[in-house]
């Protein structure tokens, strides 16, 4: 084989080859790094708090608009899987980190998406001054944060879960920790976190659109996006526009979901160990394309030889029978324990000096009754939550189950619910508020739809995946013992969806904590409408810049989401893991 | 045969530690070699310490005392020169035939050419040709074996490990790949010189094995060294053969002298609350001693036979023919299994009278079956949770072996109706009081 400074070039004429596919895969590829790169550059502009910043109304600038939006989507992707890597890796790795990292984890999952942007939007702003560059960041900043923590999860538990037999088999062949991070610990876990960096993409919509309008000490700045279009609809009472920015997003979501979503999903199943047989699926026509398409073989040759070129110079070719390596020297057990105390110590230390300065911060500024006040605020929105979450189950169960029955209706219906969900349902809101307005509706309680308006579709989705699942010699049984009606529901079909709904409802849960921020205060024109909720209280607290009611409201509403799902989700969870399992 | 030593083992002792803090010992003080040019068969049952024994021969994990040497320097860290095949195959499948073939040369550094000319020439070797670009799932176990077996081979081992590499297949597959292997080291088409393999099937070890090491349990030790002297290719029908198999069910079915209580009716002496209760379901003992009173056995068996008879691995019927020990229903001696006069009234007797009887071979025989009545009886409600008595086998066991174990018990206790366990609240209850 020929080689050109020390690349092996033979390969490439027959791979480089153009051919039909080409013509379908090199335009679409060549177009979305062009854009990127143009909206990239937008970034970056001069500016001062206190500019205004125009957003135009008029519909031409909406694809603009969506590409600014749909750049910062992938930024905080990007970052979300950087820091899931590195995060997940070591407290996979370390007993030590790993006490300390997960319990952390599961707070943050709790904190509510939009209370880390008010909090972060000041200190990026100073990060850096006299560029939208800063703002630009909080908003990544908070898509990161409604998309990390999941995909965290995942690697987590997949790095925990690779085979023991590999990773001997992996020593065996003498590859490095940094060979069997990339090389064995990453693919293994490639199909899960796939798949939640997937959700997290169709839950950061949601986020993004929220994030674009950010209110500092009283100042609205308004990245360019479609989250701001509509901002700026709603403040000029423009239906139109909004109708304008739900079609941008319709297609831009449409887009994202055909050459990103299904290509990626399809692919990584590879890394899955075995093939599940309902997992045989169609292939996406583009990843089709990219796979058969002469010029992507030939870049990804470039890279083989490139990633094999660096390989070869960075260490020379090896005796293979040397003597035995030599492993790491163990340390001595007294200083492992001694450091364990030490570092246990250190953790208490570290989180009693912490509350206390919380409690410092928040009494400095707040009484108790105050303390007192948004606790019944968040007691309010829990009720709402709770309620909700029960309606959504009447509703989805029944629907969820005659669907999932029917294997042909639900190929139908599940990426229809799929896309549902990942639709931003704050899009909607205006409409809610003129319909409130014009039928002269409680706001207390017709706002409260809005909080589910976007979360109801994972219980919808996990019922469907559920009774989809549903051995069919199950049903056989059932009919030939003549079980139908109620005891239908109770002996087979509710034990037998449980741990899928339960999935759902959590999902929904945590999602509708999160929306109360947005939902129990809406806007339209100059009209506004308020629920009582801490919600609407951090929400306020966010308009006025009030730092201290905005820790309160956060730490309230943490405290609640923490204490539900410890006592309640988790449990429910658990008896549908040990009693309910199909297998 | 006088061979230099490849890996020699001094003194080598492993123990875990466990949760409270106590060790748990697993291999003690073994001593063992490899010398060029043998194949040599380590067996033993389940808890004999031969799988951890294996890797810490292939450096994956360090000895608690002793020491480990191959070609003279110390093993602390995996063996370069040492190839090894795992029962799971433990193929990468995201990698096609060629990439898992490929990757421990990648590792070595070796060059793109050679590496992909040496994985052709191993998969050429093996049998797998045509198969290169083919993902592990898209095969059947035996040809995923042989993938492992061409990812071991490629890097010219001189040591090849075999941790029970051809059980997770069928036994026509496994025949027929064992043979390969064979045929290939005999042939001395691989470079090979030793080759050391960790079985559980008996008439497989004696097939290959120059020697044969037999592991004794709870603790592992060495219990006794078998040469196989037989010539090659061996008859699984000759006399020679069948001797040695005999030999080394006896000595894997019987405890060591000094150890053993033989009249399992009085009770087994040196069995404590921590012994490993074999994993034998009820029913499957009953269907064994209904066999066993067949005409063809009428009360003995000779052990291969009953074996191939009952179409059982070792794996299978070793756990039946300890639970019928341990509950004083048969005895082995010299390869042979033999009701004892309660195993015959058991095959007899109705469903009720062999719970009876069942319940009171259970409560005299195991201590821990015991034990769990007397708590009971002992406690005001008679309810007592399993956390009362998880950590109890957990001292001598591991937490695996425990769990297992306790399992067997409530099987056991249930079909005895001595107690009765729920398992939504984990607690354990007297039979009488439910």
């Amino acid at each position: 084989m020929a080689s050109f400074w020390g690349l092996p070039v033979g390969s490439w004429p027959r791979r480089i080859r153009l051919n039909s596919w080409d013509l379908v895969a090199l335009p679409l590829v060549l177009i979305v790094i062009f854009l990127f790169a143009w909206g990239g550059r937008d970034m970056n502009t001069p500016y001062q708090v206190g500019d205004p910043l125009q957003i135009d109304l008029d519909p031409l600038y909406l694809p603009y608009y969506a590409l600014r939006t749909v750049l910062r989507m992938f930024a905080g992707l990007g970052v979300s899987l950087a820091f899931s890597l590195a995060y997940a890796a070591l407290a996979a790795k370390s007993r030590q980190a790993e006490k300390l990292m997960i319990p952390v984890l599961d707070i943050l999952q709790s904190v509510p998406i939009l209370g880390f942007l008010t909090i972060t939007v000041t200190g990026f702003i100073a990060l850096f001054p006299g560029s939208l560059l800063g703002v630009e960041c909080a908003s990544i900043f908070a898509i990161f944060t409604s998309q990390a923590w999941n995909m965290t999860f995942s690697l987590y538990q997949s790095f925990r879960t690779v085979p023991g037999d590999l990773k001997e088999a992996s020593r065996m062949f003498h590859l490095s920790g940094w060979g069997i991070f990339w090389r064995l610990e990453v693919p293994h876990a490639m199909p899960n976190l796939v798949w939640n960096m997937m959700m997290s993409v169709s839950g950061g919509w949601f986020f993004v659109v929220a994030s674009e309008a950010i209110t500092v000490s009283g100042q609205t700045i308004l990245l360019p996006g479609v989250g701001s279009y509509i901002a700026q609809a709603i403040d000029q009472k423009d239906i139109a526009a909004v109708g304008w920015a739900v079609l941008t997003m319709l297609i831009v979501i449409l887009i994202y979901d055909q050459l990103f979503f299904r290509p990626l999903l399809a692919w990584s199943s590879k890394f899955r160990a075995e093939q599940a047989p309902d997992e045989e699926m169609e292939r996406p026509w583009f990843l089709v394309a990219l796979q058969r398409a002469g010029v992507v073989a030939g870049a990804r040759a470039l890279a083989e030889a490139l990633s094999d070129w660096a390989s070869a110079i960075t260490s020379r070719s090896r005796d293979a029978r040397a003597a035995p390596s030599s492993g790491p020297v163990a340390l001595d057990p007294r200083i492992g324990r001694s450091s364990v105390f030490l570092w246990n110590a250190l953790l208490i230390v570290g989180a009693s000096w912490s509350a206390w300065e919380l409690y410092r911060f928040i009494a400095a500024s707040l009484s108790f009754a105050e303390v007192w006040t948004v606790f019944l605020l968040a007691t309010a929105t829990a009720a709402r939550v709770l309620i909700l979450i029960a309606l959504a189950t009447l509703i989805w169960v029944p629907v969820g189950v005659w669907i999932g029955l029917r294997p042909r209706v639900a190929v139908v219906a599940q990426p229809i619910v799929q896309f549902m969900a990942a639709f931003p349902a704050n899009m909607f809101f205006p409409i809610a508020v003129v319909l409130i307005v014009k039928f002269d509706l409680n706001v207390e309680i017709w706002v409260s739809p809005l909080m589910i308006l976007g979360t109801q579709w994972y219980i919808a989705f996990n019922v469907i995946s559920g009774a989809l699942a549903l051995p069919r010699d199950l049903h056989y049984v059932a009919g030939n013992l003549g079980v139908t009606n109620w005891l239908w529901w109770r002996r087979l079909i509710l034990p037998g969806i449980f741990p899928a709904y339960i999935t759902g409802a959590v999902t929904a849960a945590g999602g509708s904590w999160n929306a109360s921020i947005v939902s129990e205060v809406v806007k339209w024109g100059d009209t506004t409408l308020t629920a009582t909720g801490v919600g609407a209280y951090i929400a306020k607290a966010t308009e006025d810049g009030d730092f201290p009611r905005i820790a309160l409201g956060i730490a309230m509403l943490c405290l609640f989401v923490t204490v539900f799902n410890r006592l309640f989700w988790r449990r429910l969870y658990d008896v549908a893991a040990e009693r309910l399992r199909l297998d | 045969m006088n061979n230099p030593a490849l890996l020699s083992v001094r003194q080598v002792t492993k123990t875990y530690q466990t949760p409270d803090h106590h060790g748990r010992l697993v291999l003690d003080h073994i001593d063992f070699e490899v010398r060029e040019g043998e194949i040599v068969a380590i067996l033993g049952k389940s808890g004999s310490g031969k799988s951890t024994f294996l890797r810490l021969i292939a450096g994956l994990s360090d000895a608690t005392d002793g020491s480990i040497s191959y070609r003279g320097s110390p093993v602390n860290g995996p063996v370069r020169g040492a190839g090894m095949v795992f029962q799971s195959f433990a193929l990468f499948p995201w990698l096609t035939v060629q990439g898992n073939v490929e990757l421990g040369l990648e590792a070595l550094k070796i060059s793109k050419e050679e590496r992909r000319r040496r994985a052709e020439e191993a998969i050429h070797l093996i049998g797998l040709d045509g198969f290169e670009n083919a993902y592990p799932k898209e095969l059947s176990g035996g040809m995923r074996q042989r993938v492992g077996f061409a990812r071991a081979l490629v890097i010219n081992p001189d040591l090849l490990l075999l941790d029970e590499p051809f059980s997770a297949l069928d036994v026509l597959t496994a025949e027929t790949l064992r043979g390969d292997l064979v045929d290939l080291w005999l042939e001395q088409k691989i470079p090979t010189k030793s080759i050391l393999l960790v079985s559980h099937n008996i008439e497989e070890s004696v097939e290959m094995a120059d020697r044969i090491v037999v592991f004794s349990s709870d603790p592992g030790r060495i219990r006794a060294e078998i040469p196989v002297p037989l010539p090659r290719p061996r008859d699984w029908n000759s006399q020679g053969f069948r001797d040695i198999v005999d030999q080394v069910y006896t000595l894997l079915t019987t405890r060591p002298t000094g150890e053993v209580g033989k009249r399992g009716v009085k009770g087994e002496a040196g069995i404590g609350l921590g012994f490993r209760v074999p994993p034998a379901k009820v029913q499957q003992i009953a269907a064994l001693i209904e066999t066993l009173t067949e005409a063809k056995f009428a009360g003995r068996a000779d052990l291969p036979v009953l074996a191939d008879y009952q179409n059982l691995g070792m794996d299978e019927l070793f756990p039946l023919i300890e639970a019928l020990q341990l509950l004083g229903l048969a005895h082995v001696a010299s390869g042979d299994i033999e009701l004892t006069a309660a195993g015959r009234q058991y095959a007899e007797a109705d469903i009720v009278e062999r719970k009876a009887l069942f319940g009171n071979h259970l409560l005299r025989n195991v201590p821990m079956a015991a034990h769990i009545c007397t708590v009971l009886k002992d406690r005001p409600r008679h309810r007592a949770p399993k956390s009362r008595f998880l950590p109890e086998l957990e001292d001598r066991l591991s937490e695996e072996v425990a769990d297992d174990v306790l399992e067997t018990l409530i099987d056991w206790g249930r079909h005895a109706e001595i107690y009765a366990y729920d398992s939504d609240s984990e607690t354990f209850m007297l039979e009488d009081d439910e």
